[in-house]
């Protein structure tokens, strides 16, 4: 036998389990250190809520780091260390979204009022207060454009993610880069070239129709790309049991895979909604706002809720800027209703209850969903 | 043998075969027409964007001649006009920096932290809650910027300047601070955090389990593990997700427009008021602006497509590239 000697054998690296160790440790590090650098901050001049949990928090990794290093030795010290950091980024991330919901509620609730969604700002003037008068108009844009938007490019995002995934020519291998491409343009790139092509070049004026061709624009990569996924996960059993009885592609496609992937389908759609319901820049160059009802969005300027909020905040008047804060109140808890509608458990994939015989494999993949 | 001839069936003449035709028929070729027509139109748009844009930023590129790179300038309206966007540009890619100097690191952490440390119930909402940052609309991400962020970060700002102000960067020659690039490169950092975030989580989740295994079998620590196995694997996807962060942060616009004070001069301070950005620049004098002025701004909106095009083409293909390539183990 070429056994190493017992001795020779370094000892097992010990591995943090019990309570004591992993939650009471760090827990009463954290707190020494935490009061220690309140001391610090009464007797020197450095100050701030800020700065001390700062201070704190790195006196937290260096003290906690160091006693894993008294116990267990440099690599558990460094993954300590990694843990701890990469936990916080992890947890970071939660941070803004509250603080950005929470400060927009603070800001925008007592402005949204039942005149915010009945009147306008045609008869306001800069005296009277922020509860007179209110989006009405803009709403109505919202709608309006939004609406076309859709009509526009969900049928052409659906049909390129049909061609995405059922050919495997050269066409779709170019398209899928340039989707991408188009994904990311900058939403004020998308309206410059509406404005430089309908209203400019065409003299058809600012409309809300030239909005919504713009916000289409924004939206049809968002559509292809997740309906595209979509489709993916179709079982592939599906499409070639359907070839296999003799039905055409096109019949297969509309009757078979389509209908398959429907929750998904919408789900895409959703997600383009909420992604163009927010957008600011392009209507500035094709909406380009208006104070009073405009229901024609064939012509004439025309509000939405969003170009409402940016032009009330830039204003200088507070109560016009209340009313911008109830405007992004109204947008923002519209465009995150429609983000969760869309990513909801269930609403995405291949509905499992329309196909409960596929193959356990696929089924699984079918209801997680990226 | 004839006990099977009895229950046989007497042959009967077959049916006349169904004649096949091969290939597709009229319907499929209407139909695979109609879907590589929708294809083509995303190429038929892109070709229309850079051609409208082309068109009309024209009178503007002609006037303004190869200066439009070089000049620091913006006044179109004036006699003689003297306008360029390279203080613009400048600005632009220095609040895009910024933001990437504030994403990428909380983008990589929080990949990590979801793909290896947290368990599913924790990782799963923090997937969640990160995309639906992504749907907060820029405007909102402007109005707190200006209204939230920048009164609290006035005292950040001043510390950093105070004891830091010997880097070049952190040195401010007035104690001023707010509608600075700063503030707007923390915002736009927030803004492009959840898709640099959510691909470099794809890209790393692609790392091979089986070496992760062997390292972690082999006696390595966590750490060790990710350091020796996913980051090095992962590099090139984090890079490319970088590259898409900044194609994002180069292309937003309210919310620099809102937060922003615009200068055209090129500056390394900051901390201090003042700063240009392409996008925001449009968005902010476009309503005002007579004919030369518009030509203008289309032709710094024509500069801005191009760069975001190449950045966003040569990051999708770095990304693609990581996330096939190494798969096997």
């Amino acid at each position: 036998m070429s056994a190493v000697p017992a001795a020779a054998l370094p000892h097992p690296r010990k591995v943090r389990r019990s309570v004591r160790e992993v939650v009471e440790r760090p827990l009463m590090i954290a707190a020494v250190v935490g009061v220690a650098m309140a001391l610090i901050f009464a007797v020197t001049p450095l100050s701030g809520v800020l700065g001390w949990a700062l201070c704190t928090y790195v006196g937290f990794v260096v003290l906690d780091s160091f006693d894993c290093y008294r116990t267990d030795g440099p690599v558990v010290a460094k993954d300590r260390i990694a843990t701890v950091l990469v936990s916080t980024a992890g947890l970071c991330t939660v941070v803004p979204l509250i603080l950005i919901v929470a400060y927009v509620l603070s800001k925008g609730l007592h402005g949204v009022t039942r005149s915010f969604f009945t009147e306008t700002l045609e008869k306001v003037g800069p005296a009277d207060p922020a509860t007179v008068g209110g989006a009405k108009h803009a709403i109505i844009g919202t709608i309006e454009q939004v609406g076309l938007a859709t009509i526009l490019a969900t049928p052409l995002g659906l049909m390129t993610a049909v061609h995405l995934t059922e050919s495997r020519g050269r066409l779709a291998r170019v398209t899928r880069v340039l989707v991408d491409a188009m994904s990311g343009i900058p939403s004020i790139v998308a309206g410059l070239f509406i404005y430089t092509m309908w209203v400019v070049r065409f003299h058809e004026g600012f409309s809300g129709l030239a909005a919504a061709m713009a916000l289409s624009v924004l939206m049809l990569p968002t559509v292809a790309r997740t309906a595209e996924e979509v489709i993916k996960l179709v079982p592939n059993g599906l499409r070639e049991s359907s070839l296999a009885l003799g039905a055409p592609e096109w019949k297969t496609t509309l009757r078979i895979i389509l209908p398959a992937a429907r929750s998904g389908l919408v789900t895409a759609t959703v997600l383009g909604v909420s992604r163009i319901a927010g957008e600011t820049a392009p209507l500035l160059m094709t909406a380009f706002g208006s104070d009073s009802v405009n229901t024609n969005p064939w012509h004439g300027a025309q509000s939405a809720l969003p170009l409402f909020a940016f032009q009330r905040v830039r204003n200088a008047i507070p109560t016009q800027i209340a009313r911008g804060w109830a405007g992004a109140l109204v947008l923002i808890v519209l465009v995150l209703s429609l983000f969760t509608l869309a990513r909801a458990p269930g609403g995405r994939g291949v509905s499992p209850r329309h196909w409960r015989r596929e193959p356990p494999k696929t089924a699984a993949r079918g209801r997680k969903g990226p | 043998m004839s006990d099977l001839d009895l229950l046989v069936e007497p042959a009967r003449p077959l049916p006349e075969p169904r004649q096949i035709t091969p290939g597709l028929t009229t319907g499929d070729k209407v139909f695979r027409f109609v879907a590589a027509a929708a294809a083509a139109s995303v190429l038929l748009i892109l070709g229309l964007v850079a051609l409208f844009l082309v068109l009309e930023a024209q009178p503007a590129l002609k006037v303004a001649g190869f200066k439009f790179f070089t000049t620091f300038e913006w006044n179109p309206d004036g006699t003689p006009a003297h306008f360029g966007i390279a203080a613009l540009i400048y600005g632009t890619a220095m609040i895009a920096c910024i933001a990437l100097v504030v994403a990428l690191p909380i983008a990589v952490g929080s990949a990590l932290f979801v793909n290896e440390y947290a368990p599913a119930r924790l990782g799963r909402p923090l997937v969640a809650l990160l995309d639906l940052l992504a749907a907060v609309p820029s405007l909102i991400y402007g109005m707190w910027g200006l209204y939230y962020l920048q009164p609290h970060l006035q005292g950040t700002s001043r510390w950093l300047t105070d004891h830091l102000g010997f880097i070049p960067f952190f040195h401010t020659s007035r104690p001023v601070f707010g509608s600075s690039m700063f503030i707007a490169g923390i915002v736009v950092g927030l803004m492009v955090l959840p898709i640099v975030a959510s691909v470099t989580r794809e890209v790393l989740a692609q790392a091979p389990r089986g070496v992760c295994e062997a390292a972690l079998a082999l006696g390595g620590s966590r750490w060790g593990m990710i350091r020796s196995v996913i980051l090095p694997f992962g590099r090139s996807g984090i890079v490319g997700a970088a590259m898409l962060g900044l194609g994002r942060a180069l292309g937003e616009t309210i919310a620099i427009a809102l937060i922003l004070a615009f200068n055209f001069r090129i500056t390394t301070q900051i901390l201090a008021p003042g700063g240009g950005s392409v996008a925001g620049l449009i968005a902010n004098n476009f309503g005002e602006a007579g004919d030369a002025q518009r030509h203008a701004l289309v032709a710094a909106g024509l500069a801005l497509f191009v760069i975001t095009l190449i950045v966003n083409t040569v990051a999708r293909i770095i990304v693609n590239r990581t996330s096939k390539g190494k798969m096997e183990d």
